[in-house]
């Protein structure tokens, strides 16, 4: 069975690349193949290209070239900011602050340090998932050489404080790293003014390519390297440089930014209508998240008495593409993290729907995803026992 | 991710829903865990003549409940109490290794102790 169209609202997952982005890496596929390290002409184009790119990301987040470190994508970067300041500043102290929510890549990179001698505080989020301000004061001490927050949240899009977080690190004298893999091209974001040490960024989450990303560090913070090989990247950061995801990263961030302003009150304002369509047509709904304060494109919804698995499953037939939060995904049988540390009971978690629109979503998304949801999550309540108990109560009343 | 025949079961459940004076109820999982199953039989001389079942989790889960129900409709219950959850997943052609776990639900779901509640 073919469904009759596609509608994509997985951008949190990744994007499709920008045509535009993709004919501007093609030449450095073909022609212009040279590796930026030789001497020739064809390797100084590349070596050129790459530096335009540089100065690109540079640009869009208000740092300086020298600052931007290409990677492989957001979880090297995430990995090589946290492993990378506390490998270097260990004799200043081993403690490191996180919080309940980041992504895997900051989490397991955390977990990882505790093996090695760190100690790591993991600061709750309150029931919209920001993190607030008094327990990060209290949770610092003389130990602590790093602060690392997200900037948006990827399930539930909640955008952290980050300006706060950035001021008071500042004035504590404790790094500051950002996994801002969500934010870029989504919302503003200016390095200086939000007194950022470190910020991780991947391309495919802003219509570029996959396998692709950067690391700003901040200039004089010291960061011990991850990949240890050639003198690519300063000597910071080993191997032959992805030239063609390279060119792609800088145009993809040069393309989001400028379209920025207008995507965010355009998918915004598809967001609120499909999520108040969603909320009027579907009872026993509820929102995850903050009610504001997220990033334009998320939904994150509980419908009760049902798992999400059988959700995406039902919408992939009819060509709707999203996620969940439910352990039945996760391959590891455990419900969202994110979730959970909001205060979701599993159950509600497990009936978890994040629909994440972007660029190509139209209002006929809106109206096709409005058509087909409600009469899934009927035929799925008209299976679940938790829904038939619930009509039994419900009539004993 | 799943066999043709496990999405033939998740897409068209048999035997999909209640028995309301039903001789047997017999019910597995818990709702933190994502998997519920609750199958329902009418006996008559030791044999399952009716079997509904209802079931919240995913695909595997619906896939595994209903197949179940296929697998033991008409059978005695010793011969039911013999349906093994490798038999259900051998059935639909195969579930993913993270996902056995539905198919020991839909075993465990028809017990001699669960046939004794109704």
């Amino acid at each position: 069975m073919t469904p009759e169209r596609i509608v994509y609202m997985d951008h949190s997952a990744t994007t499709a690349t920008d045509p535009a982005v993709v004919d501007a890496m093609i030449p450095w596929m073909t022609a212009r193949y040279g590796n930026p390290s030789s001497v020739y002409r064809l390797a100084g184009e590349s070596r050129k290209a790459v530096e335009e790119a540089r100065a690109s990301v540079a640009t869009v987040l208000g740092a300086d070239p020298g600052e931007i470190f290409f990677t492989s994508g957001g979880t090297e970067a995430d990995n090589w900011a946290i492993k990378g300041v506390a490998f270097a500043h260990q004799k200043k102290g081993t403690h490191i602050i996180t919080s309940a929510i980041e992504h895997h890549a900051v989490l397991h990179t955390c977990r990882y340090l505790e093996q090695h001698g760190f100690s790591v505080t993991i600061l709750p989020v309150d029931e919209t998932g920001k993190v607030r301000m008094e327990d990060l004061k209290a949770a610092i001490t003389d130990q602590t050489i790093l602060v690392s927050i997200m900037t948006a949240n990827n399930e539930i899009g909640t955008i952290q404080p980050v300006t706060a977080i950035g001021a008071l690190c500042r004035e504590m004298g404790i790094l500051f790293h950002t996994d801002a893999v969500q934010a870029i091209g989504t919302i503003p974001m200016d390095v200086r003014s939000m007194n950022i040490d470190l910020l991780s960024l991947s391309g495919h989450k802003f219509y570029g390519p996959k396998g692709a990303g950067a690391l700003y560090i901040r200039k004089g913070v010291r960061v011990e390297n991850l990949l240890h090989g050639g003198g690519q990247e300063k000597r910071k950061r080993a191997g032959t440089e992805n030239v063609p995801g390279i060119i792609g990263l800088g145009a993809a961030i040069g393309l989001a930014a400028e379209r920025m302003e207008e995507q965010a009150l355009r998918v915004s304002t598809l967001r609120d209508r499909l999520l108040a369509g969603i909320l009027e047509r579907i009872p026993h709904t509820r929102l995850n998240g903050h009610p504001s304060d997220r990033l334009p494109g998320n939904i994150n919804v509980s419908f009760e008495f049902i798992e999400g698995e059988s959700i995406l499953l039902l919408l992939d037939r009819v060509g709707i593409c999203a996620s969940t939060g439910s352990a039945c995904t996760s391959g590891s049988l455990e419900p969202s993290h994110v979730l959970r540390a909001i205060g979701i009971p599993a159950e509600r978690a497990h009936g978890s729907l994040r629909l994440t629109l972007g660029a190509e979503n139209t209002g006929e998304d809106v109206g096709y995803v409005l058509e087909h949801l409600p009469g899934i999550i009927s035929r799925l309540r008209e299976m679940s026992p938790l829904y038939a108990d619930f009509n039994k109560r419900s009539m004993d009343v | 991710m799943y066999s043709e025949k496990v999405m033939d079961h998740f897409m068209n459940p048999r035997n999909q829903g209640e028995i309301p004076d039903a001789d047997g109820i017999g019910e597995v999982g818990n709702p933190s865990c994502g998997d519920i199953m609750r199958i329902f039989l009418t006996i008559r001389d030791n044999i399952i003549t009716d079997v509904k079942f209802q079931t919240f989790g995913c695909g595997a889960a619906v896939a595994s409940s209903s197949m179940a129900t296929e697998l033991i409709k008409g059978k005695t219950l010793e011969e039911a109490w013999d349906v093994s959850n490798r038999a259900v997943a051998e059935a639909l052609e195969g579930l993913p290794p993270i996902k056995m776990h539905c198919s020991v639900l839909a075993e465990e779901g028809f017990t001699r102790r669960s046939t004794i509640t109704g």
